[in-house]
């Protein structure tokens, strides 16, 4: 088994070249989801490029779609597309790789960027599996800044109305957003007891730990009956103190200085993990 | 080269006001920083409402607002303003009659890169449908100075698009030819009439020069004023040229080249050529490469001009 808290380290690296030569970016976001994508791509969920087309494979929908790097890079470690290529087209002229998901990339199932809309689309993916009777599962990541809009309140209550137990969402509950912090902007809390009031199973981690993350997820599949939500609790721009924890991070591009510093932290993260 | 983009004559403007008309209210959703209005919520704190990224929400509340007196400014990406909230603007702002500002930031491609979700290039067409919506999409920073004012003394409501970046002055600072729903004529010529709106008026007005030099005249029309549009300037122009060119930053349909072409087929008929983005995606880049791409730049605009006269 490969070793995936060193993985994520590694995949933080490419999404931080990515998004300085493409000199644009989410970079606080990448950074505080990236372990939930490591432990969904890499553990849980069946889904690659040799089954991509198969009816039968778990779908993903990134609804923060801002945080489109850290998935191209997970999406690159699984061999949908060559991550030099990534790094050197991110963002510019004629680029098919933009700064959100577009389904015309091999491995990404649904455009996003708007945020609000991944809920309910995979609400009609679940339905779909359920009408299908296929057994595979469905997969979605809001920020914590995006449940504001109403949207996912709809779509939490059809989730919950048509038993949804094959649907997982994920809250990358970093506690920001553009503006601040989201308890001063739209406060959230208590998020998890409103989602249970929306008929969910509720389940709230340390979302920078994998093996945390993998433990939710397999205890959904055990729920019968309703929608499971993870709330991950993470740190925005997770991996280097440069960026951690700072609203400003949530699209700024790093300068030289700060480049140096974040790929020293997130190459120091990376071997300790190795050796753990 | 101007460094102030028209986003933050907007905030400047309001702040003016806001501190002598205690009804003036700014609402943002989670979008303050780039509708540069974070100065506005520092300076003016009671007098700001934030709603999270909430679009439908942000229209709603203002409506509520306006019908109890307030002077409501809702500033949010023009791609989320005119398409999320589009029911709101519909019925809470136009078809109840509030006076309502809807204003939709980096407008038309300004997010370049970031793709279709983040462009509006469907707002003109969108907000002009809606009776008793207003549309403005300003020029220049100067032009969008006169414009917010002359907002502030109405109480109707309207959508007014910016773009994102700073863009070249089209007038000159203490001379700015501006009345209110009257396009403003830029040059007057006698070949050809170009009319644009918005950011593709420079272009526009650069366009003429690039003209002249040919031997080719150009009458250039800043028609900022969409929706309610200038008919008899529209006519005027037409009439003094073999053709018509129109210019903008949205989809070739329902936008400015459809409803010039409306008033001109019906009253002075002749060629009607449209420039403006194309029906999909657009290509990834900035907004520059972008308009560079489709020809919506002085040179395409000049192109496109003298060979519709030819
Ligand atoms: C409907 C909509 N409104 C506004 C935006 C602009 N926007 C992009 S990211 C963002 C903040 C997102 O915050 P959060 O959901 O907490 O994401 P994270 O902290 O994980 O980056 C906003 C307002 C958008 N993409 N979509
Ligand atoms: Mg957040």
């Amino acid at each position: 088994m490969e070793n995936l808290k060193a993985l994520a380290y590694a995949l933080r690296q490419d999404v931080v070249n990515m998004i300085v030569e493409g000199k644009g970016g989410h970079i606080g976001g990448d950074m505080s989801v990236m372990e939930t994508l490591v432990a969904l791509y890499f553990k849980e969920m069946n889904i690659s490029p040799a089954n991509m087309d198969d009816p039968d494979r778990d779908m993903f929908v990134m609804s923060k779609g801002h945080s489109v790097e850290a998935l191209y890079a997970v999406l690159a470690a699984k061999g949908f597309f060559p991550i030099e290529e990534v790094i050197a087209k991110f963002s510019k002229f004629g680029s098919p790789y933009i700064g959100h998901p577009n389904n015309k990339l091999p491995g990404i199932e649904m455009n996003s960027g708007s945020l609000g809309h991944g809920l309910p689309v995979s609400v009609g993916m679940a339905l779909a599996k359920k009408m299908n009777k296929q057994d595979s599962r469905v997969y979605v990541v809001m920020g914590d800044g995006e449940i504001a809009e109403g949207s996912v309140w709809e779509g939490a209550m059809a989730a919950s109305q048509y038993g949804l137990d094959n649907l997982v969402a994920v809250l990358d509950r970093n506690r920001l957003q553009i503006s601040g912090c989201t308890e001063d902007v739209m406060h959230q809390d208590p998020v998890e007891a409103r989602f249970e009031a929306f008929g969910w199973n509720v389940y709230s981690v340390d979302g920078q730990d994998i093996d945390a993350l993998c433990d939710a997820f397999e205890k959904a599949k055990t729920v019968k009956g309703k929608p499971t939500l993870v709330v991950a609790n993470t740190t925005k721009g997770a991996g280097s103190p440069v960026m951690e924890n700072k609203a400003a991070w949530h699209h700024h591009v790093p300068n030289a200085e700060e480049y140096e510093q974040i790929m020293k932290d997130l190459k120091e993260r990376e071997e300790a993990a190795r050796h753990e | 080269m101007n460094k102030i983009p028209n986003r933050q004559v907007i905030c400047e403007t309001l702040m003016e006001h806001a501190a002598t008309d205690k009804d003036i209210v700014v609402l943002c959703s989670d979008s303050r920083g780039s509708a540069s209005m974070t100065p506005f919520s520092k300076e003016f704190p009671e007098q700001f409402v934030e709603t999270g990224i909430a679009e439908q929400d942000l229209v709603s509340i203002s409506a509520g607002l306006a019908k109890c007196g307030k002077k409501p400014y809702a500033a949010s990406p023009a791609c989320f303003l005119s398409t999320r909230s589009y029911e709101q603007c519909k019925i809470d702002c136009a078809y109840s009659n509030t006076n309502v500002k809807l204003i939709g930031i980096s407008g038309g491609v300004s997010y370049g890169a970031l793709g279709m979700s983040h462009h509006s290039a469907q707002d003109i067409a969108a907000m002009s449908a809606i009776p008793n919506m207003r549309v403005y999409l300003p020029s220049d920073r100067l032009q969008t100075k006169c414009l917010v004012e002359a907002l502030l003394a109405d109480e109707k409501p309207a959508y007014i698009r910016t773009g994102r970046n700073a863009v070249e002055d089209v007038y000159e600072e203490g001379n700015v030819p501006f009345e209110m729903d009257k396009a403003t004529v830029v040059c007057e010529g006698s070949d050809v009439a170009i009319i644009a709106c918005g950011e593709m008026v420079k272009p526009a007005k650069d366009a003429a020069a690039l003209l002249k030099e040919q031997g080719i005249s150009a009458t250039v029309l800043d028609m900022y004023c969409v929706k309610p549009l200038d008919r008899d300037g529209i006519i005027k122009a037409a009439q003094n040229a073999k053709a018509v060119i129109t210019v903008e930053e949205h989809s070739p349909f329902g936008g400015l080249g459809s409803m010039v072409a409306q008033v001109v087929g019906a009253e002075c008929p002749r060629k009607v050529i449209n420039l403006a983005l194309p029906d999909a995606p657009v290509i990834t880049g900035t907004s520059k490469e972008v308009f560079d791409y489709y020809g919506l730049n002085a040179e395409g605009i000049a192109k496109t001009a003298a060979e519709a006269i030819k």
